[in-house]
């Protein structure tokens, strides 16, 4: 049959930002599957220039509400890095207690709130507060838990306060983290279990597809690698954080205002199941457990599985968080005051997993500390070129559905990705010519 | 009948949208007093009125102005909310520098492909009847506004420094340590947050109507900023307001 076919899904929903979807198809030829992105550019270069390195973080969080714990912590040590700031172990293991968090957090608002809808049929979780109450009331109760590691560790969980450059302007007391520790085995431990529970009850809605592609992230010898680590390709080889540029080969495309990547292949993917794949086997075993319960084999091919790595990842952030705060107290905590002398002026490049992925800032300072060059390869961008090739592979696979159905698929296919719109339209990447 | 609620998103970094998911507890309460009948960001329906419509982020394109007229059109209340509605926020940094070295910076000799205006607030626009500041806009000061609208009260508005809360939680403040704070110019409503944690406030809830900019300036240059670092200072989330 020779079909013809056009969708052209404008704004979709349940996304972060702004996008299309755009498929043609001309007498069973695919002419074009891709996501368009169409979030109005925000220009943070123009931002940037010329500000002084305790505002860097404070600006570059604004990139994007959801992942600003993300951009702040990245940005941070890109400051550190360029400037020579030496940061404590207390510090360290703080901004990992608060990366943990962030993951949880975000994890679950994807999971939960923005994917579970489409394997319930469901238009958006506000109807299964109805028909779903205990599931609803349990993803929000998770929420609040990483909510409040947030708030009690950076002072809020949106844009958050304490963490600056060489430390935090308030340390959390011994009371405060021992009530979230209580709260993350009592609470956060079992809603982690029940959560695996309810996605191997809705498996049978995730779409069977598979395209195998190359798979990027952080690894890193002793732990599942979110706050640091070396740059980890499934193609083989791991690099330095410092030769990023590399590996993300930027490009613009014309169907987007963001810009794409790609290393070995024609497209990368980045997040929740890149880490998986690189990193499974530093996974606490009981997150290795869920993911069996869960059919998740080291080496997934499919991308709609990314929702599921998600789910893994925040019991294993659940148990990660408990070690984090046992460590911090068995050393007991003591009132730092942030390091914010710089040792030299100069260019600093740190890297973080994000709950989407892999995050690169990389900042140039005079010696004023202040900013003459920056940029940030954002997770979402680095998987849009995957997303449209998943895109072109999938289509002629469904063709024979309706097209409700195959926008559907299209749909649940960007929301699995968990794109963030607004960070990957942040342009960054520019040398100041005239500073 | 409930109130038919929508929320709306134009350039920002839907912080404020995500602090709303996160009143966890409050937001299935609220819920159940009105019709929520359009949330792009969480939800697929869409509908044609509205009796409160609360906007987030700043008008950036043509396409933007032309969606909030829109909007205005079919909607009974418009609430701003967040910095980047209220007062254009941290977007409006860009206003700052020639808009023409800013295209061309990042598009290169692509730098008209997409239209871009000064990043304005909803205000410039369009009539907004109620405000909700700050960045990310304060939960509680959404839900207390929320609440008035809901019941058909008048929402709170605050015109007096961060300083006044500051001083009433006892803070220690942080100018008196050498920090550079903006709270002495900056509207409250946020119950000092920073400065209760240490960090000195960056002005994310706008000025005071009756600011004195050069007194606030004379502040951060005793403190050790050059005046371009000062003004710099003001206008990270006030460059709509602050002339260069
Ligand atoms: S006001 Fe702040 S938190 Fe809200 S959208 Fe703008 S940048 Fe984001
Ligand atoms: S810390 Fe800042 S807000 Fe508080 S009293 Fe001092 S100047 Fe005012
Ligand atoms: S203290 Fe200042 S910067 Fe902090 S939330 Fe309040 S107004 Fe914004």
């Amino acid at each position: 049959m020779k079909k013809n076919l056009d969708i052209n899904v404008h704004h979709i929903t349940r996304v972060e930002g702004h996008g299309n979807i755009i498929v043609n198809m001309r007498d069973g030829v695919l002419e074009k599957a891709h996501l368009n992105i169409v979030e109005p550019p925000r220009f943070f270069e123009a931002m940037l220039k010329g500000r002084s390195f305790t505002e860097a973080a404070i600006i570059t969080s604004r990139i994007c509400g959801i992942c600003s714990l993300g951009h702040q912590i990245t940005s941070l040590k890109t400051t550190e890095a360029a400037l020579g700031l030496e940061v404590s172990e207390q510090t360290i293991l703080l901004r990992k207690l608060l990366v943990n968090g962030a993951t949880i957090q975000s994890n679950i608002l994807h999971a939960y709130f923005l994917a579970v809808p489409d394997f319930l049929d469901a238009p958006s979780v506000f109807p299964l507060i109805a028909t779903n109450k205990d599931v609803v009331l349990r993803a929000l109760r998770m929420k609040r838990l990483a909510n409040d590691i947030a708030d009690i560790v950076s002072g809020r969980a949106v844009h958050p306060i304490t963490p600056v450059p060489g430390g935090f302007t308030r340390i959390p007391s011994r009371d405060e983290l021992l009530h979230l520790k209580e709260r993350i085995v009592t609470e956060g431990l079992p809603d982690a279990v029940e959560t695996v529970e309810t996605m191997k009850a809705l498996a049978d809605a995730i779409p069977q597809f598979e395209r195998e592609t190359e798979y990027i992230s952080l690894t890193h010898d002793d732990e599942y690698a979110l706050y640091d680590g070396d740059i980890c390709s499934s193609d083989g080889g791991t690099f330095p954080v410092e030769d990023y540029l590399n590996v993300t080969n930027e490009f613009v495309v014309e169907h987007s205002t963001s810009k794409h990547a790609r290393n070995k292949r024609e497209a990368y993917m980045v997040g929740a199941l890149a880490r998986w794949n690189n990193n499974y086997t530093r996974l606490t075993e009981s997150a290795r457990d869920a993911a069996e319960t869960l059919g998740l084999k080291p080496q997934c091919y499919n991308p709609y599985m990314n929702t599921v790595a998600q789910v893994i990842e925040v019991a294993h952030c659940m148990e990660e968080s408990i070690c984090i705060i046992e460590e911090l107290l068995g050393r007991g905590l003591k009132a730092e005051k942030p390091n914010q002398i710089p040792t030299r002026y100069g260019r600093g490049i740190a890297a973080t997993e994000v709950p989407r992925g892999i995050l690169f800032h990389d900042y140039t300072y005079d010696n004023r500390g202040q900013i003459v060059a920056a940029n940030c390869v954002i997770p979402t961008g680095q998987n849009l070129a995957n997303v449209d090739a998943d895109m072109q592979k999938l289509v002629p696979e469904i063709v024979n559905k309706t097209k409700p159905e195959i926008t559907h698929h299209l749909e649940m296919l960007v929301r699995a990705y968990d794109p963030c719109i607004s960070c990957s339209v942040h342009i960054l990447d520019v040398e100041f010519k005239d500073s | 009948m409930k109130p038919k609620v929508a929320f709306f998103d134009f350039t920002g970094c839907e912080g404020c949208q995500l602090n709303k998911l996160n009143f966890e507890n409050e937001l299935l309460d609220l819920l159940a007093h009105v019709d929520l009948v359009e949330f792009r960001e969480a939800m697929d329906e869409t509908s044609d009125e509205y009796d409160i419509t609360f906007v987030e982020g700043s008008i950036t394109t043509p396409a933007c102005v032309e969606r909030i007229h829109d909007i205005r059109r079919r909607t009974k209340v418009l609430v701003a909310l967040g910095a980047c509605a209220v007062n254009g926020g941290i977007n409006a940094m860009k206003n700052i520098q020639p808009i023409d070295a800013v295209r061309e910076a990042v598009y290169g000799k692509d730098k008209y492909r997409f239209a871009t205006l000064p990043a304005m607030p909803v205000s410039a626009i369009v009539a907004v009847d109620h405000e909700v500041r700050g960045c990310p806009m304060s939960q509680p000061d959404f839900l207390q506004l929320f609440k008035a609208l809901v019941m058909g009260k008048k929402p709170p508005t605050y015109n007096y420094a961060v300083c006044v809360e500051c001083k009433l939680s006892e803070n220690e403040c942080l100018l008196t340590k050498g920090q550079v704070c903006l709270g002495p110019v900056t509207r409250a409503g946020c119950e000092a947050i920073c400065p209760g944690v240490g960090q000195a406030c960056i002005g994310c809830r706008g000025f005071i109507e009756d600011m004195n900019q050069e007194a606030m300036l004379n502040i951060l240059t005793e403190k050790g900023l050059s005046v371009d670092e000062a003004r710099k200072r003001l206008q990270l989330f006030n460059a709509y307001e602050v002339a260069v």
